[in-house]
């Protein structure tokens, strides 16, 4: 391992070791004063976003070509990293008021995050694997972090069974690719992958299978509601925004890099994926009560857009696929954030309703919840508008004239629903919900003044964030 | 290849093994049973994994199929335990009756 190798690894290791160190010191750290490993959780984050940020200046291949650090690799870095400095911040408080504190969890974060940077990282398919499943064992342990909430345990076992079963997919496509290529370094594959590859299509299809459930996008989207509603809140925000981000990392990279020669054989495929997925989930989400299942329906329909970018197959779909995962983030996690906020001990109020008359008790975070809902429509000055307006400009760069249409007439549906929830924040009387919620608590304020901040920066300044995706999205 | 056993046999087996595997998922009610039908379609690939390795002369096929074992025992490790706190408070193992979570 030389230097260079080590640099470009660094994030990954710094992330290893923290946990470790967590591990080793949960024990000695009394019940009480169990946020200090929470700041140390928080500070690791911190130097791994700096190593993402050091390494980044010096762009290459390590350990034989099987990481590469490029611009594309270091923007889903920082995301994921981003999204875990805000799960710490906002769980925190929600655990001690289960009454779960705890070391493990912020080493299993950190563990899930390690995994998920690998990922976006990742040049070679082994590595690609290895990262998913760390990413993937440690996040079903946080899905079912309460041990003795049995929605927590049932959500645990679904997202455990359905994303084991994806994996095993996965790994289909990656010996059948092994099989036709004789390669596994997702450049060389690219190079001996035949255009008229039967096998090679087969191939892509398990692959797509695999990336579908872990994205969940239609067809594979089932499990995604249910477990998203059972999982403690916090962790719901980190699983639909960090694991995500880096399974449609490695699924661009994967589909551009080793299969871009057989893409007329996988369009169709995603096509018809994408438009599952934003109708499914916006039709779903409509007749929806519990606002988290809700929200779970509206990421299914997310990944539908992303799709649309990922279908157009050129380098402006890529950048656009890089900046709504980067908005869709911070809006995610902000919205499941305010959610968790509301919801009290034992998760007791998730209806739609229970948010009524937030807008007179708690202003500034009904404020924010808007900010983060109306960046989910896709409103002019959030960071959703220009999400979706890059992802419809690149579709239609690449001709895809009726997906275009049938998305944006998804949209328009999708307003009804958030809308809906403005409507009871604002318009109504409290509720008991809301009337005994107690106020942020810092870690949470910042945590949901750093996304909502983040939500408009992008909104109205999008040319910076803009700029360095297209620059990225040249993936060789 | 191998005393004349062709390539393709291995395949077959692989495909059949690994449909099997699904089939058992899709259909079996006990979580164990699907389970173990999962740990079935990861040995499937294995397989898959080690007739490509042997026809192609490359080792990266085999040091795959290590890497699969090690991940799945991690897997078997923590689904397990999940298995084990799902019993323990809900009393059955059978998936039809974890249906909790709905609208």
């Amino acid at each position: 391992m030389s230097v260079d190798d080590a640099i470009r690894f660094l994030p990954e290791l710094i992330l290893i070791l923290a946990a470790t160190l967590i591990m080793v010191c949960d024990p000695l750290t009394s019940t009480h004063r169990k946020s200090t490993l929470a700041v140390l959780a928080f500070v690791a984050l911190l130097a791994a976003l700096a190593a993402t940020a050091y390494s980044s200046t010096d762009p290459g291949k390590a350990f034989f070509g099987m990481i590469v650090v490029d611009g594309f690799a270091t923007f889903f870095r920082a995301i994921v990293i981003v999204v875990g400095l805000l799960t710490v911040l906002s769980s925190n408080r929600f655990l001690e008021r289960e009454g779960a504190n705890s070391g493990e969890f912020y080493a299993l974060l950190l563990f899930s995050i390690s995994g998920q940077s690998m990922m976006a990282a990742s040049n070679e398919l082994i590595i690609l694997f290895i990262g998913l499943e760390i990413s993937s064992i440690a996040s079903y342990v946080m899905a079912g972090f309460l041990r003795d909430d049995s929605r927590a345990n049932e959500s645990a076992l679904k997202y455990f069974l359905l994303g084991s079963f994806a994996s095993a997919f996965l790994l289909y496509g990656i010996a059948l690719v092994y099989g036709v290529t004789g390669a596994t370094n997702l450049s060389d594959i690219g190079s001996r992958m035949q255009p008229d590859s039967l096998l090679g299509g087969v191939a892509a299809a398990l692959m797509f299978v695999g990336f579908g459930f872990k994205i969940s996008g239609a067809p594979f989207q089932m499990w995604a509601p249910d477990v998203y509603q059972g999982a403690p809140t916090p962790v719901t925000a980190f699983l639909s925004a960090g694991p995500k981000a880096a399974a449609f990392a490695v699924f661009v990279r994967v589909f551009t890099v080793a299969f871009g020669n057989i893409g007329d054989r996988w369009e169709p495929l995603i096509w018809i994926s994408a438009l599952l997925s934003m109708t499914i989930g916006n039709f779903a989400a409509l007749g929806q009560t519990n606002v988290k299942r809700m929200l779970a329906y509206s990421s299914i329909a997310h990944a539908g857009y992303v799709l649309v970018a990922i279908t157009a197959r050129s380098e402006s779909g890529v950048a656009a696929v890089m900046f709504y995962l980067g908005a869709y983030a911070l809006m995610n996690v902000g919205a499941f954030t305010v959610v968790g906020h509301i919801s009290r001990k034992g998760e007791r109020y998730l209806r739609v309703e229970d948010l009524s008359g937030l807008g007179v008790r708690q202003p500034l975070t009904a404020a924010m919840f808007s900010i983060f809902l109306l960046s989910f429509i896709g409103v002019p000055l959030t960071a959703g508008f220009f999400g979706k307006f890059y992802i419809f400009k690149a579709a239609l760069q690449s001709d895809l004239i009726w997906l275009t249409v049938l998305g944006l007439l998804n949209s328009a549906v999708a307003a009804y629903y958030y809308l809906r929830v403005l409507v009871v924040m604002y318009m109504q009387e409290p509720g008991e919900a809301v009337n005994e919620v107690e106020p942020l608590s810092p870690a949470l304020r910042l945590s949901l003044i750093c996304s909502a901040a983040g939500t408009l920066i992008l909104g109205i300044f999008p040319s910076g964030a803009l700029h360095f995706a297209v620059k990225s999205a040249v993936l060789k | 290849m191998m005393t004349g056993v062709p390539l393709s046999w291995y395949l077959i087996l692989s495909v059949v093994l690994f449909s099997l595997g699904v089939a058992g998922f899709l259909f079996r009610r006990n979580i164990i049973t699907i389970f173990m039908s999962i740990e079935l379609m990861l040995n499937a690939v294995n397989l898959s994994f080690v007739s490509f390795s042997y026809e192609l002369k490359s080792v990266n096929g085999h040091l795959y199929t290590l890497f699969v074992m090690v991940v799945a025992a991690a897997e078997a490790a923590v689904g397990l335990a999940i298995i084990l706190t799902v019993f323990k408070n809900r009393g059955t193992l059978n998936v039809d009756e974890l249906n909790s979570l709905k609208n």
